[in-house]
């Protein structure tokens, strides 16, 4: 029993110490990231890995979950006679709640592993501490461009994967089930608003994009030194930030769609 | 030196792939031209039930769209719902008498206000109340008048 509640005093208290450690962490690497105005090389180059990389997983997952979002909707709709408000379904869905939320765990399996398991590595080889030796500051070198790169990334990889998700909805729509293309982009028009939905969507998807890099450079750079140990902080990273985007998402919808 | 480049070249092509995404979205997949058209006048009308009426339906004139419902509220004098209508400037020479009702697009479609010209010379203005309204059809109404008349002639 004693030993029960001692194994939760512990819990507690190691979760709270990590949870601390992530919030400094974050403020120190914000604080720093503002040097990277000079030196903007260093956070093209994460871009080009985050942002340019992931676009392939993207687009083709767009296209497929907006092409069974019409095939589904158009099941449903059907049975009403409403099949023409098709458009408006794919893109309230996608615009509102799929497109930030899938591509924020899709980015989580195909970017934020890479950062954690990039900076384990470099801390588990003592470049970090190497850097340190140098007195470059590896907070500010390694650390502040990934985690602004996936800032940036992910609201424009959420775009495109809304967009994309869309004009699939729209393919099958039009050509396979025989939704009028007019009616289709007419209704979604007069129902879609920017800002309730478009802006929204863009917000959401740039919460998620600090919350998906914030915990994967976090996770690369907390974890134990070791090959072990770098496994399972990449584990870590895409279970913890599919978790926090799935809770996250709940919340601000809660607080955004009245 | 042409990775670097050709690097640059992708991060480009990425951010301005995004941001045409964004464009797209907001010109062809939401209504922002919509919202631009701010530029109108807005008439106030009283309805005794406006049904599921809900703010942006649009406001027809001849089933041409000529504005947007762009607020609802209860009178708390009148007991009755304030519906204000912003009507494009472009239709600024309405009669005064003109006439709305909440009709419903199709059976089952959204519900708008639908206006019907009067024949008086002056035009309706900024602030202005039309008082010829006509209420929403409430469904379980009809039918329960429906039902009363049926079992009146039973008798």
């Amino acid at each position: 029993m004693i030993v029960r509640l001692r194994q939760l005093g512990a819990g507690t208290l190691s979760a709270t110490t990590t949870l601390g450690r992530a919030v400094l962490f974050l403020l120190r690497v914000v604080r720093g990231s503002g040097e990277l105005i000079h030196r903007p090389g260093l956070l093209l180059r994460e871009l080009y890995s985050v942002g340019v990389l992931t676009l392939v997983i993207i687009i083709v997952s767009g296209l497929f979950v907006g092409m069974v979002l019409g095939l589904q909707g158009y099941y449903t709709l059907v049975d009403f006679g409403a099949e023409q408000s098709l458009g408006v379904l794919v893109a309230l869905s996608l615009t509102r709640e799929l497109g930030p939320v899938v591509t924020a765990l899709l980015f989580a399996g195909r970017a934020g592993s890479a950062l954690t398991a990039e900076i384990g590595l470099m801390k588990a080889t003592e470049q970090l501490a190497g850097m340190e030796m140098m007195a470059v500051d590896p907070e500010r070198r390694v650390v502040a461009p990934r985690l602004v790169a996936a800032l940036l990334a992910l609201p424009l990889l959420a775009m495109i994967f809304t967009l994309l998700g869309i004009v699939g909805a729209y393919l099958v729509g039009t050509s396979l089930l025989g939704v009028d293309g007019g009616a289709f982009w007419s209704q979604m028009q007069a129902q879609v608003s920017f800002e309730d939905d478009v802006l929204n969507g863009l917000i959401k998807s740039m919460l998620f994009g600090v919350a998906a890099g914030w915990i994967a450079v976090f996770n690369g750079y907390d974890c134990q030194p070791t090959s072990r140990g770098v496994s399972r902080a990449t584990t870590r990273t895409v279970v913890v930030t599919s978790l926090v985007v799935l809770g996250l998402d709940f919340v601000l919808t809660a607080l955004m769609f009245d | 030196m042409d990775n670097a480049r050709s690097m640059e070249l992708a991060v480009g092509a990425f951010v301005a792939a995004g941001l045409a995404a964004l464009f797209v979205l907001a010109m062809q997949v939401s209504n922002i031209t919509a919202f631009q058209q701010s530029e109108g006048y807005t008439v106030e009308a009283y309805f005794q039930n406006v049904g599921g009426l809900r703010e942006r339906a649009p406001v027809r004139m001849g089933g041409v769209q000529i504005g947007r419902v762009s607020a609802i509220t209860l009178d708390a004098q009148r007991f009755e719902a304030r519906v204000a209508l912003t009507i494009d400037q472009r239709y600024d020479d309405l009669p005064s008498d003109t006439a709305a009702s909440i009709r419903t697009s199709g059976l089952l479609g959204e519900q708008y206000v639908s206006l019907e010209p009067g024949g008086m010379p002056d035009a309706l203005a900024e602030g202005d109340e039309i008082t010829l309204t006509r209420s929403a059809l409430v469904l379980e109404d009809i039918v329960g008048q429906f039902l009363y008349n049926q079992s009146g002639e039973g008798e």
